[in-house]
């Protein structure tokens, strides 16, 4: 199945309106190369691969195959001409098996179109052996862990006779062991002559594996890299301009504990306990950061504390205050600032102006408002303040927050949920598809509130941002805490703990804990005064 | 977020509807909870109080042969007290079955709700036989004027299941089987001919389906929407035209002539069996031939395949390089089709002509049959059955006298309806991306 294929981009513009996504864009894959798009969130990256696989047309520009122009009208095209894709989200029905979704589009099929899934599972099995994947057939897609799934959409590519593989963030979903893991079968499928573009914002992952590096930002191909070139290289590349990839913060001084969880338990419509006996604590002047793999129990644990789900038990105290089974209205007023993981539908209303969105907690109060009425000269007061101190970025302050960029957005929110005297400050995914400029804009605002003294929880997916940010990291597997471990533990002993195995269990790991004293802290119940 | 209850899979809590984890084993571990065993014994106890304890003296007897079976069975004869009281304790014996399950959290299995169902329709019956002025039916002519009545449904609910399964609500079903009915009897009076009849009616639910198909899938209207104004239009305008061309020369446009049974030699003589299966009109073996055929389609042919990718995960679908929205719009069109040959039964089979309404709100029972078949034609099949022999039942009993009025009877079939769809099933989970429009990029 080796057959050489150069794949070309010459000059691609991809228009969304008056919103230039691709500007002129020119790209070589050179066959049997690991060739990174490196940019930003929004850099239009995955944009440009959905042109190359057919999903959007181009506005301007064509793609050559071995130096002969093609056109695609849509995947089916391209997939005919050797390019796979492996999306973000992976495009897996769920409910069907790995062999059916394998077959679907390209089904062998016997007599009168009859499905013939018999021919699609050695075909799975040929290739689960070749590349140790370790893949069932008749396995429910639904029920496998999201590397499986991931090695499932690399099947569907390769059992099209993919040449060109099309990896879009493959990393965002994994753990740092199936990361690992995925960088291997990059190597071992770039052995066997597949060529793979890969897409990442992540540096450590890129320089690890890629060949090539083309850096995009804000559509544009801005240069070329080497693998070799040192980080900070590479991120002001991305950015275009010199970022200080490390946060300079202080050391916590940690007072005293304001903030406890005890046994905390959240029931799911559908029975499960998706936060299940759960204890933690959180000091003034302390950042602890909640890591796991995404829907392990992260959002329920936030939305529990806010008041926003049904059935709670346990406890949940703020200075000595309970909050479970309070109104949200009142856990906003004992002093808890909330930053929700998807601003768009839960942070802000789309269609309300900037200014309405910085007063959206507080439009019923003083100086906002008067008896029934509001005042409109404090709300436009108050935004022209804060659009200063955040900078955001948006036309007026009168300007409707869904037009606003992802980062702007996000700006737009912390600065609603920091503007008042906050007793705890919560932040799920404060950075989730923010550009690299304004995480670190936001990094220096979680850390200026804990310096404040406020007690911060952060919620992250991203372990590099937990790494940063945190003074101590709690780990959730399944709603269950792991373990909570001191700032410092390597990203081997995290990686285990989001897989679900404690920290005792796997102690001897030598980087682990150099920032306390003591290796591990044993799981649920942390004590308050553990923090060097 | 509520809606993915059935996903049930421990440590999912899938935050914002995607992005599963999923290190989670392949348990399902759907709650255990009291609802079935609550339901049944309610249901037992019921059976024991009327059933039993209430029961009539009389000796209720069932009809097993018709006159003209090739050889004769006994009609079966019981006593409606003692019989009652055996099936109700039979039933409790159930229910305590399930109780005994749930304390050791264990699930309800399927054959108990199942046998359960037939135990408690049997001392219904008993029940009601045996409290009426002539206690006799004929249980053979009961299951086969079931079968007869659920055609229609059948039809209906296998147009749902062709809809729902590529991603779009069909509420327009009565609309179909209406549109189906008035065409076929005025193209078979003008012809002459219950075929050409019977192939405009599927062209008339054809068209129908599409401007369903059109307005939701290339205008994204709101396909709940649609789909009840199209119903409203058909009715409509078939009431028009039969105000005011039908009855104005109701031999000329509203007297088509009807397909009659055909009966296959010697199985037709079968007891029972015969005159279901074969003692049909056209249109009853055709439903036979669609259930079967949107089965093996559906589930084991190319076209199933892609059929049920579009209406899980469209855009899955539409990276692998199948059309999502023609898909959608033939599929639907077929559905439609189906839909109109199920409202030829109306005026070609059950009556000679057409009337005002004939459909009788039957597309909306089709589409709980649908939904309490768990979107799988063989399942609607058999629910639109049960369906069928509600409605059928409560017109036998009105005829032989029961003390029970004549209305709460009427009542029975829309009853069962709801109990079917909203209880004794559990939660079943339909097309993910059923009712959802699909829009690129």
């Amino acid at each position: 199945m080796v057959r050489v294929l150069k794949l070309e981009l010459r000059g691609i513009t991809k228009r969304f309106g008056s919103l230039l996504a691709n500007d002129h864009i020119n790209l070589v894959v050179e066959p049997g190369q690991i060739h990174c798009l490196l940019g930003e969130n929004g850099a239009g990256k995955s944009t440009l691969m959905n042109v190359l696989y057919g999903l959007y047309e181009p506005s301007e520009g064509e793609i050559l195959i071995d130096d002969k122009p093609v056109s695609f009208r849509g995947p089916g095209d391209a997939m005919a001409a050797g390019i796979g894709m492996v999306h973000q989200h992976f495009m897996l029905v769920p409910v069907f098996t790995v062999a059916e979704n394998v077959a679907l589009g390209a089904e062998p099929t016997k007599a009168a179109r009859f499905l013939d899934l018999d021919a699609t599972r050695s075909r799975i099995k040929e290739i689960s052996d070749q590349y140790g994947f370790d893949v069932d057939p008749d396995a429910l897609v639904e029920d496998l862990p999201v590397g499986v799934q991931q090695r499932v959409e690399i099947i569907k590519a390769l059992v099209r006779n993919a040449n060109v593989l099309i990896l879009d963030e493959p990393t965002a979903v994994l753990t740092p062991q199936e990361t690992d893991e995925l960088l291997d079968i990059m190597r071992q499928l770039k052995a066997s002559g597949t060529s793979i573009v890969f897409i990442s914002h992540k540096l450590r992952e890129v320089k690890e594996v890629s060949d090539t590096i083309t850096v995009i930002r804000r559509g544009k191909v801005v240069g070329t890299a080497d693998p070799a070139a040192s980080t900070t290289d590479l991120a002001s590349m991305m950015v275009g301009r010199a970022v200080s990839l490390v946060l300079d913060k202080a050391p916590a001084r940690p007072q005293e504990k304001t903030f406890e969880v005890r046994d905390l338990t959240v029931i799911a419509p559908n029975g499960q306990h998706v936060v299940d006996g759960l204890s933690l604590d959180i000091s003034r002047g302390e950042i602890l950061a909640v890591a796991g793999v995404q829907g392990n129990g992260q959002t329920e644990l936030t939305e529990a504390i806010l008041g926003l789900q049904e059935r709670v038990s346990g406890s949940v105290r703020l200075d000595g205050k309970e909050l479970v089974g309070r109104s949200v209205k009142e856990v906003l007023d004992a002093g808890v600032g909330f930053v929700p993981e998807d601003r768009k539908v839960d942070g802000l209303v789309g269609t309300f102006s900037v200014a309405e969105n910085l007063v959206l907690d507080l439009y019923d109060k003083p100086p906002f408002a008067k008896g029934i009425s509001m005042s409109p000269a404090k709300i436009m007061e108050n935004a022209k303040a804060r659009i200063g101190e955040f900078d955001v970025r948006t036309p007026s302050a009168a300007a409707a927050a869904g037009t606003l960029s992802g980062g702007n957005q996000q700006k737009l929110v912390m600065a609603r949920e920091l503007s008042r005297p906050l007793r705890l400050f919560i932040a799920s995914q404060p950075t989730r598809g923010v550009d690299v400029g304004s995480i670190e804009f936001l990094h220096r605002r979680i850390v200026a509130e804990r310096d404040q003294g406020t007690p911060v929880m952060i919620v992250s997916t991203e372990l590099d941002e937990v790494m940063e940010l945190a003074d101590r990291i709690a780990v959730l597997y399944k709603g269950k805490l792991v373990g909570v471990v001191p700032a410092g533990t390597s990203r081997d002993v995290l990686g285990l703990m989001m897989a679900g195995i404690p920290p005792e269990e796997h102690s001897h790991s030598p980087q682990a804990g150099q920032a306390a004293g003591r290796t591990t802290i044993n799981t649920s119940d942390a004590e308050g005064g553990d923090h060097a | 977020m509520s809606t993915t209850v059935s996903s049930s899979k421990p440590g999912k809590p899938q935050p914002g509807g995607k992005g599963p984890d999923t290190r989670a084993a392949a348990v399902s571990a759907k709650p255990v909870t009291w609802k079935t065993p609550v339901l049944l014994t309610a249901f037992g106890l019921v059976a024991l109080v009327f059933f039993g304890l209430l029961a009539p003296t009389q000796t209720a007897s069932f009809g097993i042969s018709t006159g003209s079976d090739f050889f004769q069975l006994p009609a079966v004869e019981v006593n409606a007290f003692a019989g009652g009281l055996v099936l109700s304790i039979l039933l409790l014996g159930l229910s305590g079955y399930a109780v005994y399950l749930k304390t050791k959290d264990r699930h309800v299995p399927g054959w108990l709700t199942v046998a359960f169902i037939v135990l408690f329709t049997a001392a219904f019956l008993i029940w009601v036989v045996g409290g009426a002025r002539t206690p006799s039916i004929s249980l053979a002519g009961l299951i086969a004027g079931s079968v007869t009545l659920a055609v229609p449904l059948v039809f209906g609910s296998l147009s749902g299941v062709l809809c729902e399964r590529v991603g779009v609500v069909n509420i327009a079903i009565e609309g179909q089987l209406l549109g189906g009915a008035f065409t076929a009897a005025i193209v078979a009076s003008v012809t002459q001919n219950p075929l050409i009849g019977l192939l405009a009616a599927a062209v008339a639910g054809a068209v129908v389906s599409m401007v369903l198909a059109l307005f939701s899938i290339k205008y994204l209207v709101n396909q709940i929407i649609v789909g009840v104004v199209l119903n409203v239009l058909v009715s409509g305008v078939t009431g028009f035209l039969f105000s005011t061309v039908m009855q104005e020369d109701s031999d000329r446009f509203n007297s088509p002539p009807g397909l009659d049974a055909i009966e296959i030699p010697v199985l037709s003589g079968i007891p029972i069996i015969g005159p279901i299966l074969f003692r049909q009109s056209l249109v009853g073996y055709l439903m036979y031939i669609a259930v079967l055929v949107v089965w093996v389609g559906l589930f084991k042919t190319r076209w199933g395949l892609r059929v049920r990718a579009v209406g899980e995960h469209p855009q899955a679908a539409d990276t692998l390089g199948i059309n999502v929205n023609a898909t959608r719009f033939w599929n639907v069109t077929l559905g439609g089709a189906v839909a109109g040959i199920g409202g030829s039964f109306f005026t070609l089979v059950a009556i000679d002509s057409f009337t005002k309404e004939i459909s009788g709100g039957r597309g909306f029972i089709a589409l709980a049959a649908l939904i309490f078949g768990r979107w799988n034609p063989i399942g609607a099949f058999f629910a639109a059955l049960l369906f069928g022999f509600a409605d059928n039942l409560q017109s036998i009993v009105t005829i032989i006298g029961t003390p029970v009025p004549s209305q709460f009877m009427a009542m029975l079939p829309y009853l069962v309806t709801v109990l079917a769809v909203a209880g004794l099933v559990g939660k079943s989970r339909g097309p993910a991306a059923s009712g959802i429009p699909y829009v690129k990029g």
